[in-house]
């Protein structure tokens, strides 16, 4: 069972995709699991027979419990009863050390600015940051940090005004932001970083990779914002504005090609989020700067080519917030993956694409 | 972000605003504590420990230790208010009441009206209400019907640690008096509350489960209550949801009507006693606004018209529980 975010600590098994004895191969879909904030695909990371399904459709079952048994056909049947048996029995202990050493995120002064920063993984080598959109938070990376960590040292961080970050977002313009970004790469020792961004945070990623074009060792703009005019005003008025539960579900749906992920959980979290002091202003603060009028006020991907590192966009085709029409005004250097049935949140809806796209880059 | 129970919760939520705002100051029966014995200061932190640590960091200036007169200290609370100060006053059980009601209803909660608008009451009384503590008749009783009844005051009940802190924060920064009532058995629940100061609107219903065959309106105590009834019989096919209506005035009537349009079936779940309480009050609403909508008769859950018992066992049977909510739902469910 994986763990999606800081606060999962079961999930439900709600399908399986595939029968004992299929042929899985790495990135297939193998069951999908619903947790009280979001429903997600579990996706195979080994190749091989599915031998057992250990979880049965309907349980709930914590974070780190054997869901199934992938193994070679020649492995006997009574092998696998023995390492289920044996998986089972040690369990507790399993699950303890999970819970021991589920990463936390922490506080850094980012330049005078309080900036929340999760780290997961410990690899060597450049480590991947990642920048969550407007009105979200570290914890949209919940199906790719835990997965990209397990070969790279990978960030998250929330922007001002954002998370558990500081709520003075300042200017509240790109500039602004970026500078504090890089300022929080400054202060966790971070030369060179992967940059992937969401949204405004993909502007974000841009704007500092623009202004200091050695700490970017490659960039994924996600569904991102500064490649061109187009914003959908309605869901950020909507978003700044939503107070009730049921306004707020209505404005996050427009995020999804499939609405039925907006779960109660989802919608109290950021309901929660908006009443701390400060939130309101913060965000309409960025609002009026960098959607200005109704447009985007910096659009930046013809200057993608300036940069001369790996760089790539990716879009939900149905993204309702930011045209995925946008991935096609940019030079012939930039490769653009538009993702079928997904919307704004492409890297939670399509997750294992992104994540593989995300790879990819960094493999260079 | 971490656990903080109720009662930190509401600690939290003073101790910050009166960081913020230097006119917000708390008074009342051993706020601090100690009677300014040596080593004894801030002995007892109200009665039930909810100020304690406030003397320490705010001085005996912002928080006052008051002589056991409900009369004079409430009144002066009210004083302080209408001339510039943010009090948060803690009438120790709402029972006391009696003796500083006419400081509330026609001082307090009738400046604004009496004084073309143009006067602001910040006055916030803290209140203990509820049976369950084996605390007798005049220290268990709920009484908040009564604050609802008067114009002019606005009346809170939360009913879970993150309910509580973004209310008295609300409470505080309204301008309006404003009755806190706390539910003394709720002070060592626990659940996840921001660090960061935050508030809740008044008059907005908080649906804490959603579902599509009995609305539940409960108040305080009565909402963790019917929330595991719900998750009981949402097992068993019966959905429910919940409406914690957060204050009961101002009161989300929208909130009530919308669910009890989309269940047609509603129980109301009151700890106050039966006559003229909230149940009667929303029985009434639902029944002259959405009688349409009704699948089934309403269904009333409420203690008996008595005093609470102090015997154990009486009052154990008296208070509105989890088994009597079940019934009723099932009742109205026809299941």
């Amino acid at each position: 069972m994986p763990k999606w975010g800081l606060a999962m600590t079961e999930g439900t098994v709600v399908a399986w995709h595939i029968g004992e004895g299929a042929e899985v191969g790495v990135g297939d879909d193998l069951l999908d699991i619903e947790t009280t904030k979001i429903t997600n695909v579990v996706e195979s990371t080994r190749a091989g027979l599915l031998r057992r399904q250990v979880a049965a459709e309907g349980a709930t079952l914590p974070v780190g419990a054997l869901l199934a048994v992938i193994a070679a056909p020649e492995v006997s049947d009574a092998e696998i009863d023995a390492f289920i048996a044996d998986f089972n029995a040690n369990f507790e202990a399993v699950a303890a050390e999970i819970d021991a050493s589920a990463p936390e995120p922490e506080t850094i002064d980012a330049g005078g600015a309080a900036i929340n920063v999760l780290r997961m993984g410990d690899a060597e080598g450049p480590p991947i940051v990642l920048i969550h959109g407007f009105g979200g938070d570290l914890n949209n990376w919940m199906f790719n940090q835990p997965m990209l960590a397990e070969r790279h040292r990978v960030y998250a961080l929330d922007l001002p005004g954002h998370g558990r970050s500081t709520k003075d977002a300042g200017a509240g313009d790109l500039a602004a932001l970026s500078a504090t970004f890089l300022a929080a790469l400054d202060a966790l020792g971070i030369e060179a970083a992967h940059l992937a961004g969401h949204s405004l945070g993909g502007a974000v990623a841009l704007q500092a990779a623009l202004n200091r074009p050695a700490r970017a060792a490659s960039l994924t703009l996600v569904a991102s914002a500064g490649l061109g005019p187009d914003i959908n005003m309605d869901y950020i008025e909507g978003f700044v504005r939503a107070g009730r539960r049921k306004e707020m579900k209505l404005v996050l749906q427009a995020l999804f090609a499939d609405p039925e992920l907006v779960s109660r959980d989802m919608v109290d979290d950021l309901l929660k989020y908006k009443r701390l002091d400060g939130v309101e202003r913060a965000i309409t603060t960025i609002a009026e700067a960098v959607f200005a009028g109704g447009r985007q006020a910096s659009v930046l991907g013809h200057r993608l080519h300036e940069l001369g590192i790996p760089a790539q966009v990716i879009w939900g085709a149905e993204d309702r917030i930011i045209p995925a029409a946008h991935a096609k005004e940019l030079p012939a250097t930039v490769r653009a993956h538009v993702l079928e049935g997904a919307g704004h949140m492409v890297h939670m809806e399509k997750a294992g694409e992104v994540n593989a796209l995300i790879e990819e880059i960094v493999a260079g | 972000m971490s656990k903080k129970s109720f009662r930190q919760a509401i600690n939290e939520a003073l101790a910050q605003e009166m960081r913020r705002d230097p006119t917000v100051i708390v008074m009342g029966e051993d706020n601090a504590g100690g009677m300014g014995a040596p080593g004894e200061d801030d002995a007892w932190g109200g009665v039930l420990g909810v100020t304690k640590g406030l003397m320490p960091e705010f001085g005996r200036e912002r928080v006052l230790d008051t002589p056991i007169s409900e009369s004079a200290f409430i009144g002066a609370a009210v004083g302080a208010a209408a001339t510039g100060l943010r009090p948060v006053a803690e009438l120790m059980f709402v029972d006391f009441m009696g003796v500083c009601f006419d400081q509330i209803f026609n001082q307090a909660g009738k400046f604004k009206y009496m004084f073309g608008g143009k006067a602001v009451t910040p006055l916030v009384v803290r209140t203990m209400f509820g049976a369950g503590f084996r605390a007798a008749s005049q220290h268990s009783q709920c009484l908040y019907p009564i604050f609802t009844h008067i114009p002019g005051l606005k009346v809170v009940i939360p009913s879970s640690p993150y309910e509580a802190k973004g209310l008295m924060i609300q409470a505080i920064r309204d301008d309006d008096p404003v009755i806190f009532l706390e539910h003394k058995v709720l002070y060592d629940d626990e659940e996840e509350v921001p660090d960061e100061p935050y508030t809740i609107p008044f008059g907005e219903a908080n649906l804490t489960r959603e579902g599509s065959d009995v609305t539940i309106v409960a108040f305080g105590r009565m909402v963790p209550f019917s929330n595991q009834v719900a998750d009981k019989l949402e097992k068993e096919g019966i959905s429910c949801t919940v409406v914690d209506p957060r204050t009961t005035s101002p009161l989300d009537t929208d909130t009530i009507l919308e669910c009890v349009a989309d269940t047609g079936r509603l129980v109301v779940v009151d700890e106050a006693s039966p006559r003229c309480n909230m149940a009667t009050d929303i029985s009434a609403l639902v029944a002259q606004e959405a009688f349409g909508a009704l699948k089934a008769p309403i269904k009333m859950v409420t203690p008996p018209h008595t005093p609470v018992p102090f015997a154990p066992q009486l009052e154990d049977l008296y208070i509105p529980t989890p088994e009597k909510i079940e019934a009723a739902v099932r009742a109205v469910a026809g299941a």
